[in-house]
């Protein structure tokens, strides 16, 4: 794997778990994508050093990069790609029906917090 | 006979391709669901028995030979869970059509619901690490769908957390898979286990837990579970009820199949004891202090997870032979108890504890389902889930884990408290007056069937821990599953 993927990668995935911990679901979201990137990254740079297309044609010897983690990236980035569009829709749906972005507590939190107050 | 491994993937796939097809019609919709569902439990027979007779069935996807290619494997392990997994596909499916809510709310419900058990038969099927991933987004996408297909305000606000723990969780496989990739050149499971081999000792074991924390996540171990009991109780009774059965259990399939396969250890994996017993208290605990059926259940499924992991933790043929049988009963006690609830809700209107009373005397049928179920998972003998603990206690006492097994027990005690809170809540007391809301038919059907399987694997106890114990064996002997695949032409 090449430096540069492996710093990108990391990059994406610190400013995507840095997002994901936010309240606002428009900063999740985006966070998500960024995570979703940074895997592809990591997939794309397991196949090695970059290197001629893998077309073999007849009596050529060379170095070819590898095609198999290019095909499994694709496959990859669509499936984030459809998830994520779920995601925006029901973030959509979220805040037509409750008219804020940001996300509550946790339902058992809420409880021993008002518990708690009782007291 | 390499085509039938095959057919519990494609007999879902079709029958969601021509659900869709005939859309207009809802009753055509559901004949070509449940027949589906019928033919997928007769080939998960087939195959149960064809198995293991004959051994395992490889296919060689499109002709290309493993490791090149994508192997579809049919041992032992797959296709008993292959069955379960289809019974209890089926009866769900035949309790959300009598419900009629279920699919008439939601167009295209037979479409997705017939792609979640696509995507089920894939996970359990592959030999591909890659094929596994994708059989899981096909899986988690199809009960995104379920999940808030009726969903509200709130309720689309709890499912985003399952939606967003499931992304997280996949773009973490993703990376699993990279790493092991580029250190191994390879993602079939079987050249896995060969060249994960000459990985050094430290990256191999970091590649091995992070497996474990991904399908952890979605197995739903201790502390990875907090996603499960707010979103599972907001779903529709037979949606909570298959998820409740069967995703978490996949996930445990998944640790099972990798640690098993590509990180076998010698002895018990002291790590893995010690989140089994984690998570069985800490679910079991969290169960207690719910006031809600379906909460009191879904925190269940966690406490329930332990079990398993314990079973692989010992890493004994014994311990894998009693997680596998914990897995089936699991399956189809906790699929019956969710649709036991739901029968609770449709008649008395609601599933708080506080609010129902009496139930026993107002429909003794309720409660008749509901027992046996409750005991099993409780581990009452002779019920199925005292096959399954009895199981795991030997397989503990054999390498000598003293401190999980109590552990283990003490969960099993705080079960029973937890069954007869709902027991004396919902069903003892003075019945409220007026006559309980009708229950169709075919629901009450579909529970008794589905308890009635419980009560039959209890029965044929025997028989399921020898198969336990034959693919265990399987799993176990290194370099069984590499003879089986690598070589297998077209």
């Amino acid at each position: 794997m090449t430096w540069t993927i492996a710093i990108m990668a990391g990059v994406l995935f610190g400013t995507g778990t840095y997002l994901v911990l936010q309240k606002l679901l428009s900063r999740i979201i985006v966070g998500l994508g960024l995570i979703a990137h940074g895997a592809n990254l990591i997939l794309l740079g397991s196949g090695g050093e970059p290197a001629e297309p893998p077309i073999i044609e007849a009596g050529t010897v060379g170095t070819y990069s590898d095609p198999l983690e290019q095909a499994l990236v694709l496959t990859a980035i669509v499936i984030t790609f459809g998830i994520t569009a779920l995601l925006l829709a029901l973030a959509f749906r979220s805040w037509t029906e409750q008219g804020s972005d940001g996300v509550e507590d946790d339902t058992e939190d809420r409880r021993i917090a008002r518990a708690v107050l009782r007291r | 006979m390499s085509t039938m491994a095959t057919l519990p993937i494609v007999i879902p796939l079709a029958a969601a391709a021509m659900t869709l097809i005939v859309q207009r019609s809802l009753k055509a919709e559901r004949v070509i669901g449940i027949a589906a569902s019928i033919a997928s439990v007769a080939v998960a027979i087939w195959l149960l028995v064809t198995v293991d007779q004959d051994g395992a069935i490889v296919v060689a996807i499109g002709g290309w030979a493993a490791p090149v290619g994508i192997s579809l494997v049919a041992d032992r392990l797959a296709v008993l869970l292959l069955a379960t997994s289809a019974v209890a596909l089926l009866a769900v499916l035949i309790y959300a059509v009598s419900q009629k809510s279920t699919d008439e709310e939601l167009r295209g419900f037979h479409a997705v619901y017939q792609m979640l058990a696509a995507g089920v038969a894939l996970a359990l099927l592959t030999g591909d690490l890659f094929t596994l991933f994708v059989a899981f987004e096909i899986m988690l996408t199809a009960s995104y769908v379920l999940l808030t297909h009726r969903a509200g305000g709130t309720e689309t606000r709890a499912a985003l957390t399952y939606v967003v723990i499931g992304l997280v969780a996949s773009a973490l496989l993703l990376t699993a898979i990279g790493l092991i990739y580029a250190v191994t050149g390879t993602v079939n499971l079987a050249d896995l286990t060969v060249k994960l081999d000459a990985v050094p000792g430290g990256l191999r074991a970091g590649l091995g837990w992070l497996l474990f924390m991904v399908f952890g996540i979605k197995a739903a171990i201790f502390p990875l579970f907090f996603w499960l009991p707010d979103s599972y109780p907001l779903a529709p009774t037979p949606v909570t009820a298959l998820f409740a059965g069967l995703l978490t259990k996949i996930g445990v399939y998944a640790i099972i199949r990798t640690q098993t396969l590509l990180f076998p250890s010698d002895g018990p994996v002291t790590l893995m004891l010690v989140i089994a017993g984690l998570t069985m208290i800490v679910g079991v605990l969290g169960a207690i202090a719910q006031k809600d059926i379906k909460r009191i259940l879904s925190f269940h499924i966690v406490s329930q997870i332990g079990y398993m992991i314990m079973g692989l933790g010992f890493f004994t043929v014994a311990g894998v032979a009693a997680a596998i049988v914990f897995v089936v009963h699991q399956i189809i006690v906790k699929a019956s108890l969710f649709l036991v609830g739901g029968l609770v809700e449709s008649s008395e209107g609601t599933g708080a504890i506080d609010a129902v009373n009496g139930v026993a005397r107002r429909s003794p049928w309720i409660a008749a389902l509901f027992l046996p179920s409750a005991l099993s998972l409780a581990g009452f003998p002779p019920f199925s889930g005292f096959v399954g603990k009895l199981a795991l206690v030997e397989a503990g006492f054999g390498v000598g884990s003293w401190a999980v097994v109590g552990v283990s027990l003490l969960a099993s005690v705080l079960t029973v408290f937890s069954m007869t809170k709902i027991w004396g809540g919902v069903f003892w007391g003075k019945p409220k007056d007026g006559s309980p809301f009708p229950v169709a038919r075919g629901m009450a059907v579909a529970t008794a069937s589905l308890v009635a399987v419980g009560l039959i694997i209890a029965v044929g106890a025997q028989p399921l821990v020898e198969y336990a114990e034959r693919a265990a064996v399987d799993l176990m002997a290194e370099g069984t599953y590499r003879g089986l695949v690598m070589g297998v032409q077209g």
